[in-house]
């Protein structure tokens, strides 16, 4: 209840989501290099995500502790990818 | 820097920097933080898996991607519902409050009746957890573990929500409007959890 911000406008948030739903759907389509189409396609889902977790999970509003936790488990992930890259390579 | 101690002190003694302004809300998110390790493992499990396999289908020409960008788009919308239906609560608007949760179930339930059409769809096709005809039996495995997964938690949601119905419609609360709107908010951070993986599960699964 404490909370003074001003709340986002959610209509956006949903649009652009919406749009970039839209977009990542058509990139798979595009005539580019499977790897260019990988790269597109995680860079949009990030930012997705981000979007997700900064409006509709207030992450933007909220003290940092919270933010470190959110970022905790990315962190874990990147170095579980670095540690099997010598499995695959 | 010792006075400012001081002065700390007597405002809260148990407070640190690191106190936040709802117990509930931390406990979710380090909960969240431990599911999401569980789905980060899987997806990259997934990925390790699908580049050791030399017949790995391509998932956009064996899955239906017209249905599940259509749920996509419901898991979305329903997480639209719940911030409209946390911003109810908050202004003391019950009834909204009490129809956008309700959206928002709706929402959730669509989606798992939607993912059990495509599931039916998929097995009649040949797709089972032990093999398939595309290719890798391991794209069978691997899918039927990370949508079930995903699909466990949208009825875990689903249920969670229904709680919060229940919740909100009740006229009088003894603990207040302050307990409603926080146990809400919580709700809500499980419930766009689960729509930011899908958004994960929906790019790694189906269209890469």
């Amino acid at each position: 209840m404490a909370d003074a911000h001003a709340s986002p406008n959610y209509w956006m948030i949903w649009l652009y989501l919406f749009i970039l739903t839209v977009i990542e759907i058509a990139v798979i389509y595009l005539p580019l290099a499977k790897i260019i189409i990988a790269i597109l396609l995680v860079t949009l889902a990030c930012y997705k995500a981000l979007l997700v977790a900064m409006y509709f999970m207030h992450l933007k509003f909220e003290r940092l502790t919270l933010g470190i936790i959110a970022l905790t488990p990315f962190i874990l992930c990147v170095f579980l990818i670095l540690m099997l890259i010598p499995d695959i390579a | 820097m010792s006075e400012a101690a001081v002065m700390h002190h007597a405002v809260e003694p148990a407070e640190t920097p690191l106190t936040p302004e709802s117990w509930g809300k931390l406990g979710m998110w380090i909960f969240l933080a431990g599911d999401a390790m569980s789905f980060g493992a899987l997806l990259v499990g997934y990925g390790l898996l699908r580049h050791s396999s030399p017949n790995w289908p391509l998932p956009s020409e064996v899955l239906g991607i017209n249905l599940t960008a259509f749920m996509t788009f419901l898991l979305i919308c329903s997480s639209v519902t719940m911030v409209k239906g946390l911003e109810a609560v908050k202004n003391n608007r019950r009834s909204t409050a009490r129809t956008y949760l309700l959206l928002t179930i709706l929402g959730g339930a669509l989606f798992l009746g939607l993912q059990a059409y495509e599931w039916t769809h998929l097995i009649h096709q040949g797709l089972k957890v032990y093999e398939n005809p595309f290719g890798s039996p391991l794209f069978g495995t691997t899918f039927f573990v990370i949508t079930g997964f995903h699909g466990m938690h949208v009825t875990g949601g689903v249920i969670y929500l229904l709680v919060m119905v229940a919740i909100v419609s009740k006229p009088t609360n003894p603990l207040g409007p302050g307990w409603t709107y926080n146990v809400v908010e919580i709700a809500g951070l499980y419930w766009h959890f689960v729509d930011l993986v899908w958004i994960m599960v929906f790019t790694f699964v189906y269209l890469l």
